[in-house]
């Protein structure tokens, strides 16, 4: 267990999680509240699902040793998409929230194909690339919005952030859904296998037939994917689109949320569920610090020691250190022992 | 004529040692001023880390360096460059984003009142690259000039600090036949005009053209100083690679004269500007041709173009009769063209996945992302190959970057030998790996061309290319130079004096 690349993430994860215990002696009580199941834990799921879905596709662009630098632009965008479709739009037809979505999406793959084509086919670098995005994306959705915060008072819009499925929110199976299909085009098709062939060693990938183009284009248009469905998320659970604030930082977030689930930056291998818990790390983080009345200020730092540790903690070479001390004296002990018998 | 000047540089006995390696034992080099020598020898003979402690890269653990006389030590290269001693490097190692000028003067701008003189660095620049016979906008930026030009700039910035002593290292490696002409005269005028010169270079043809006096080291020590024109090519050779004309003889037997199947590969004047000259060459089914080269003479490069790892500029290639064009890796691999590198991390291994997933790589690459190999079926075949080529671990999750050259190598065997081709390239194959591996892999290979495969294998080993091939292509200078029937009248000199060409 201690090998797995996992093991550090799930341990972090627990602690921040029975530290809140602490603080809130209710913490992991799930109560059935008009029908719907409320609590500390539901609440995570359903605010870290907009972070989680982004991080499942950044992942798969940093194993081909990329990065997607624009994620928090295309939320902005897709939100203001989808706000301005539906904005007016009469109550009873559900045709404004297909539209939306359709709409919403579309440009979110778009803004994945303009930096799959930037950087597979012209080769600016990925970090470039995506540079632009993040800069023109938020501009964008500035324009589409006016500049204006939107407000929606089109009731079915909500549904897509704030609505109840089987007593759950609805974000929370839209997660599901994506990291499954992810885990099935990965584990089940080739694409795993390429992403990764191609993040390790491109040129190796080339010689062994395998259209490296193709398979970076087809991870920037899955990141572009996931961020669009984030944004309408966002976007639907305040009923407004804001094209200067929303998503702000979240590309770094859900960088940070890769790099903690175990998948290196320089390519190669990637871990999906790893993401998923380092996604989780960061909202749980995000939830505790309010929750435990942190002063507002103090915020950022605490985040940031915490996912210091995280990334200390899965360095060898730090936990040899730290912990070295301890591994050799058992070893030692068990030695000493064995001597004794014979 | 040099005999009566004194030597402007003297390096003698010079002694490096790398953790567990001996890269140069008891060294010595000298030049004359007003000659061009040339320094030789195989990969990993010695010469770039000899260059690299006369420029101050590395230093020395043993021997001096004597200057017109007088003993220097030289901390880094800035401080070689003020000695007046001057490296232009194969790859131009200039800025080709900043304009000629720039490129020229760049760390020793030319001050006036506190602030860079422009002018005076322009009719500077200029005086220098007219002292090359080049007359071009030095305001210009370096990059819209072409290799061989830029290769001059780079030049250019080596003479205008004083230069004494001028190394060039491969400056032609990337220049066609007139710019490397044109390129030697220059050379020419700068030695008429007394600067001592160390040349090196993998073209035979062009070590002959320019040189006076050549250097050979092999495996870091010194084999000899030869006037150039006492020195036959083929002894060059011998002495390169290090084996003694009289000694080298071959008792193969079993090397048969195998019946020829049908025709599989038929090239017509394949060329790549400044890789390949236009090459022939037919490959029939079930032979095993043997490439033979030495360094930097295009074996390697036309491999690249057979698997179209590279793209031919002209040229056609026939498969089975039916003309194809081989533009990338893909398309040959569906011809049932395989190729294993030379540079097996580079261009080989993906270090960080399992032996199991690299060997089905470039099976699964044919089959395309949807049609997936069951993880079942996966396992069963990188256990089978494993069996069949004896790769240590037995463990197909086992990561690849963890294994030995040897298995590695065995690995990138499987990951072709499944996708089952008509043609294999192996290029240097046995390379880094030990004996029994070695060994393993010239009987597959030989086991392989029974069942009806052709092989191409490039190697540096002439043993093992006569023990192996049915014939023999040798190359030079990117040219095809001649095709032997291998035989047991063939021996490794009749190669050798083919590769090293010319008046033997």
């Amino acid at each position: 267990m201690a090998k797995s690349k996992l093991f550090w993430p799930i341990m972090v994860l627990v602690f921040i999680l029975v530290f809140n215990l602490f603080f809130d002696p209710s913490f992991f009580t799930v109560e059935i509240r008009n029908g719907r199941f409320t609590g500390s834990l539901i609440d995570i799921l359903n605010r870290g699902a907009p972070l989680m879905l982004i991080s499942i596709g950044m992942t798969l662009v940093i194993a081909t040793k990329g990065i997607d630098l624009g994620v928090g632009s295309v939320i902005a965008m897709s939100g203001a998409v989808g706000a301005m479709t539906v904005t007016g739009s009469p109550e009873g037809s559900l045709t404004p929230l297909f539209l939306a979505i359709v709409l919403a999406l579309g440009v979110s793959v778009l803004t994945g194909v303009w930096n799959g084509v930037l950087v597979s086919r012209i080769g600016v670098q990925p970090i470039v690339a995506t540079l632009i995005l993040m800069v023109a994306g938020r501009g964008v959705a500035q324009l589409i919005t006016n500049g204006q915060i939107t407000t929606v008072y089109y009731e079915p819009y909500k549904f897509i952030g704030g609505g109840y499925l089987l007593m759950l929110p609805l974000s929370i199976f839209i997660v599901a859904f994506v990291f499954l299909i992810a885990l099935y085009l990965t584990r089940k098709t080739s694409i795993g296998l390429f992403i990764e062939s191609v993040g390790a060693n491109p040129s190796a990938s080339r010689l062994s037939g395998i259209n490296s183009k193709n398979i970076i284009l087809m991870v920037y248009m899955f990141s572009g994917l996931c961020a669009g469905i984030g944004g309408l998320i966002l976007s639907s659970n305040v009923a407004s689109a804001d094209g200067n604030n929303a998503g702000l930082w979240y590309e770094l977030d859900a960088i940070l949320a890769v790099v903690i689930g175990g998948t290196s930056l320089m390519g190669g291998r990637f871990f999906l569920t790893g993401t998923i818990i380092g996604a989780l790390i960061i909202q749980s983080l995000t939830t505790t610090i309010y929750s435990i009345g942190v002063p507002a200020e103090t915020n950022l730092v605490v985040k940031a020691v915490v996912v210091l540790i995280v990334c200390l903690l899965q360095s060898p070479e730090f936990r040899n250190k730290v912990f070295g001390a301890f591994t050799r004296k058992g070893i030692k002990d068990t030695k000493d022992k064995g001597v004794t018998l014979s | 004529m040099q005999e009566q000047k004194t030597p402007r540089l003297v390096m003698e006995g010079i002694t490096k040692e790398f953790p567990g390696v001996k890269a140069l034992s008891n060294v010595s080099f000298q030049l004359f001023p007003g000659e061009v020598h040339s320094l030789m020898g195989e990969n990993g003979a010695g010469k770039s880390t000899l260059i690299k402690v006369l420029t101050g890269v590395y230093s020395n653990d043993e021997g001096t360096v004597k200057l017109e006389g007088s003993p220097i030590h030289v901390a880094n290269p800035l401080e070689a460059q003020d000695l007046g001693i001057s490296t232009v490097y194969q790859e131009v190692n200039l800025c080709s984003n900043l304009s000629v000028v720039e490129n020229i003067f760049i760390g020793r701008q030319i001050m006036k009142k506190g602030r860079i003189d422009w002018k005076e660095m322009k009719s500077r620049a200029e005086e220098v690259l007219a002292r090359l016979n080049l007359t071009i906008d030095v305001t210009k930026l370096l990059s819209s000039y072409s290799v061989a030009i830029q290769q001059m700039v780079a030049i250019g910035r080596a003479l205008n600090v004083s230069a004494r002593v001028l190394i060039l290292d491969e400056p032609t490696s990337s220049l066609d036949t007139d710019e490397v002409n044109q390129l030697f005269g220059v050379i020419r005028k700068l030695k008429d005009e007394g600067l001592a010169i160390v040349f090196i270079s993998h073209f035979l043809d062009q070590i002959y053209e320019i040189s006076d006096r050549i250097t050979v080291l092999r495996n870091g020590e010194l084999v000899g100083e030869y006037m150039t024109k006492d020195l036959p090519r083929i002894e060059l050779v011998s002495k390169m690679i290090g084996k003694e004309l009289d000694a080298v003889s071959s008792n193969r037997d079993e090397v048969a004269k195998k019946e020829r199947g049908e025709v599989l590969l038929e090239v017509e004047q394949l060329a790549r500007k400044g890789s390949v000259e236009p090459f022939n060459l037919d490959l029939h089914k079930g032979e095993i041709v043997g490439l033979a080269g030495l360094l930097g003479s295009g074996r390697t490069e036309l491999a690249r173009l057979l698997f179209g790892a590279d793209k031919a500029d002209s040229g056609e290639i026939k498969i089975n009769g039916s003309k194809t064009k081989l533009n990338i890796p893909k398309q040959a691999i569906s011809k049932g063209i395989a190729f294993c590198s030379e540079d097996r991390k580079a261009e080989g291994i993906i270090p960080d996945l399992t032996i199991r997933e690299n060997i089905i790589l470039a099976m699964q690459g044919i089959n395309g992302v949807f049609n997936y190999i069951p993880k079942k079926r996966q396992i069963e075949i990188a256990d089978e190959y494993i069996k069949l080529l004896n790769i240590n671990p037995r463990n197909p999750e086992q990561l690849i970057k963890n294994l030995s050259g040897g298995n590695q190598q065995k690995v990138m065997l499987a990951r072709w030998l499944i996708t089952n081709p008509e043609l294999l390239i192996l290029d240097e194959p046995t390379r880094g790996i030990d004996i029994g591996a070695k060994a393993e892999i010239m009987k597959l290979m030989i086991s392989l061309s029974k069942d009806g495969m052709s092989i191409l294998f490039i190697s540096s080993e002439l043993e093992e290319v006569l023990r192996t091939c049915n014939k023999i292509v040798v190359m030079r200078d990117r040219e095809k130079v001649s095709e032997i029937d291998n035989g047991k009248q063939v021996t490794q000199q009749d190669i050798m004096k083919q590769m090293a060409g010319g008046v033997v």
